[in-house]
């Protein structure tokens, strides 16, 4: 009997993965947690990890038709569901789904009296039963070393979780393994770490300059790339969300359609269409220059063209941008009521930078905006270095282009006159920078606007000032001066000089214009008169002419009559008969 | 010196409770494993000696009847679960030590 051999090549065995549905970190593992083998978390106490076995629980039950089963050692059932209920998941209705399967392991060293071997196959028997309940695909054991202190023999007990480690494997159970790390060189209590060698997982929890921060690293993927980095994570009433620092690569979509500023005249200046779609803006310009006005701007005609947006305002509350605006006639209200626009207002400094950004992850990926404004992105200076701040923003500005949100960032320079070196760092990440300057000239404080760069487009170089007025804000007409861009009364000093100039110009020119017609007059006049006289002169010439040729007509005439009348030498003045007659005669 | 003390009365306290009449003696196995073939003669043995005519064992095989190891919140197999007047307790592994089973049995005082 021959046997057909299968057609296809035997592939290269790549690890499976399951994807965990916790956000971000299936990005980082690049999908997930090796499928049918066990992962550790470690960390140490209130680093979180039961709120992660419980969110891959609920996940992989709700998202991936995987149902699960929670061991507890150490919660009971009624503490879980309540911890539960904190990240917005009901345990209850789960269980009673048939989605998860939740056994509390109770045991207390004062009941257990030890008298020889023992295995753990009660243990086992409980899993397997539990994951027949439910039909379970993942399993978490939270927290396995608890059985450290309560059973006797360690050395039958870590021989018992390796077996049992080995056996969830063979099970095919995607499982993951909690354990407290008490020591920073320890990842485990009890070394079980060496038993689970494919994916190991360290969460953290720390308090720097009294704002704490969540922090998650893979620290180990056997076959598998993953990202090293720390990355910060968040844990609120919708679950984890983990955050790439460094997003995966930089293949986002780059949109050719553009949108308006909402200043037509700065649409001008955009080479005539406004921003990119998709694009990131940093606006920046010291305090009062008008940068709320310019994103009000914005903002207002994104909403005209039925757009969604969302503002960040990290300085000002919503309903003082509103009234504000008001005064520059842009009546944001409207929108916010249709639900086109959304404010999102807070100081940064009720949490750490990553919560900041986190957070504005979750609502942008929950309104699902067309256009996003930060107001300002500085104040996050308040609580970050600059460092993080950039990295922060990297973050955020990718995420914001691959889903092609066309994003403002105003930036509060300070005034001492350094206004790009500060941001030098954070422009970089951005395709267009506008800036708002204050010129100050002779006693006055003018709002001037210049595109610093924008890439990819033509974009004006000039200066130009701008008025804020009744009816929004006014780019004005360039006048430049010796010392540059007039602005304000300097500007309309040049402006009535100008005037003034052309007024004299016209004149002149006007009187140059008359001088030319005069001139013209005369010289025609003078034209005539010579032609008068040549015609006179022209005239007698001409009859002097005709009276001498009829002179000599007559004297023609009458020396042929002499002739003929002397007959002298006839044949020699015969008409017409000279020579050859004579000689016939 | 206090602790020493402390244990004769506990002893002594031990010694005096009413022991039940028959001793109900709940052994939880998984299959027919050497450990529990071993338990079981163990106790068997034990029992004999020390129990005669006292005593009911109940042999559960966690294989057949799987719930029942999360009703008496066992993990460890064998585990021996006796009800004692004051508490439950559990001696778990194959009670090859005679001692130990007699202690957790409250049949032996301590000392």
């Amino acid at each position: 009997m021959t046997r057909k051999k299968p057609a296809r090549p035997p592939t290269v065995k790549t690890l499976k993965k399951v994807m965990t549905g916790i956000q971000g970190l299936d990005e980082i593992t690049g999908g997930g947690v090796p499928q049918g083998r066990p992962t550790l978390i470690s960390g140490g106490a209130g680093a979180g990890k039961t709120m992660f076995a419980l969110e891959f629980l609920v996940r992989g039950a709700t998202q991936f038709d995987e149902p699960g089963v929670f061991i507890s050692f150490e919660e009971t059932n009624a503490d879980l569901t309540k911890n539960a209920a904190s990240l917005g998941f009901n345990l209850d209705r789960l269980v009673a789904k048939k989605q998860l399967f939740i056994d509390h392991i109770q045991i207390s060293r004062s009941e257990i009296a030890e008298t020889g071997e023992y295995d753990l196959d009660g243990l086992f028997i409980r899993i397997a039963d539990a994951v027949k309940q439910v039909g379970a695909k993942r399993v978490v054991l939270d927290t396995i070393e608890a059985l450290f202190g309560e059973l006797p023999n360690p050395s039958i007990l870590r021989a018992e979780i390796r077996r049992l480690f080995g056996w969830l494997k063979d099970q095919g159970l995607t499982t993951v393994i909690t354990a407290e790390r008490d020591r920073p060189e320890n990842l485990t209590r009890h070394g079980i770490e060496e038993f689970v060698s494919d994916c190991v997982i360290v969460l953290d929890h720390r308090i720097r300059e009294e704002i704490s921060t969540r922090r998650l690293r893979v620290v180990k993927y056997r076959g598998s790339t993953h990202g090293t980095n720390e990355y910060p994570f968040l844990i609120d009433e919708h679950g984890i969300s983990v955050l790439p620092i460094s997003s995966l690569g930089l293949d986002h979509p780059a949109p050719a359609s553009r949108i308006s500023t909402g200043i037509e005249r700065l649409d001008g200046m955009m080479g005539g269409e406004g921003f990119f779609r998709g694009s990131s803006i940093l606006m920046s310009g010291t305090s009062g220059t008008g940068k709320t006005s310019v994103a009000s701007h914005f903002v207002d005609a994104a909403c005209r063209r039925g757009e969604r947006c969302l503002y960040f305002a990290f300085e000002e509350s919503p309903r003082q941008i509103v009234r504000n605006m008001r005064s520059i006639g842009i009546d944001l209200e409207p929108w916010i009521r249709k639900g086109l626009l959304q404010f999102h207002a807070a100081r940064p400094s009720y949490a750490g930078i990553e919560e900041v950004l986190l957070v504005t992850h979750k609502h942008i990926a929950s309104f699902k905006p067309d256009v996003v404004v930060v107001d300002p992105i500085t104040n996050l200076l308040t609580v970050s270095t600059l460092n993080e701040v950039r990295s922060m923003l990297t973050r955020l500005v990718d995420f914001l282009k691959t889903l092609e949100i066309t994003a403002l960032f105003a930036s509060l320079t300070a005034a001492d006159g350094f206004l790009e070196a500060n941001e030098a760092d954070i422009s970089s990440l951005m395709d267009t920078w506008l800036l708002l300057k204050a010129i100050e000239v002779s006693g006055e404080r003018n709002r001037a606007l210049y595109v610093l760069k924008s890439r990819g487009m033509n974009h004006s170089n000039q200066i130009r000032e701008f008025v804020l007025t009744d009816h929004g804000l006014q780019l004005l007409d360039v006048y430049l001066g010796p010392e540059g861009v007039l602005t304000g009364s300097a500007r309309v000093t040049q402006e009535g000089r100008e005037k003034a100039a052309s007024t004299s110009r016209r004149q002149i020119l006007e009187g140059r214009g008359r001088e030319l017609d005069r001139k013209r007059e005369i010289f025609e006049a003078r034209m005539t008169m010579l032609r008068a006289e040549f015609q006179v002169e022209e005239e007698i010439i001409q009859q002097n002419i005709s009276e001498f040729e009829l002179i000599d007509q007559e004297l023609l005439e009458d020396r042929g009559q002499m002739v003929r009348s002397r007959e002298a030498d006839t044949k020699a003045y015969r008409k017409g008969n000279y020579g050859p007659r004579a000689k016939v005669r | 010196m206090a602790v020493k003390k402390a244990v004769r009365k506990t002893a002594r306290k031990t010694a005096t409770l009413p022991e039940p009449t028959v001793w109900k003696l709940k052994l939880y196995v998984a299959g027919q494993s050497p450990k529990s073939l071993r338990a079981f003669a163990n106790l068997k043995v034990l029992c004999e000696e020390h129990l005669k005519g006292r005593y009911q064992i109940e042999v559960i095989d966690l294989i057949e009847h799987p719930h029942l190891a999360r009703g008496a919140q066992i993990i460890a197999i064998p585990t021996l679960v006796v009800k004692l007047p004051n508490a439950v307790q559990k001696i778990i592994g194959d009670l090859s030590e005679t001692d130990r089973v007699l202690i957790g049995l409250a049949l032996q005082p301590v000392g």
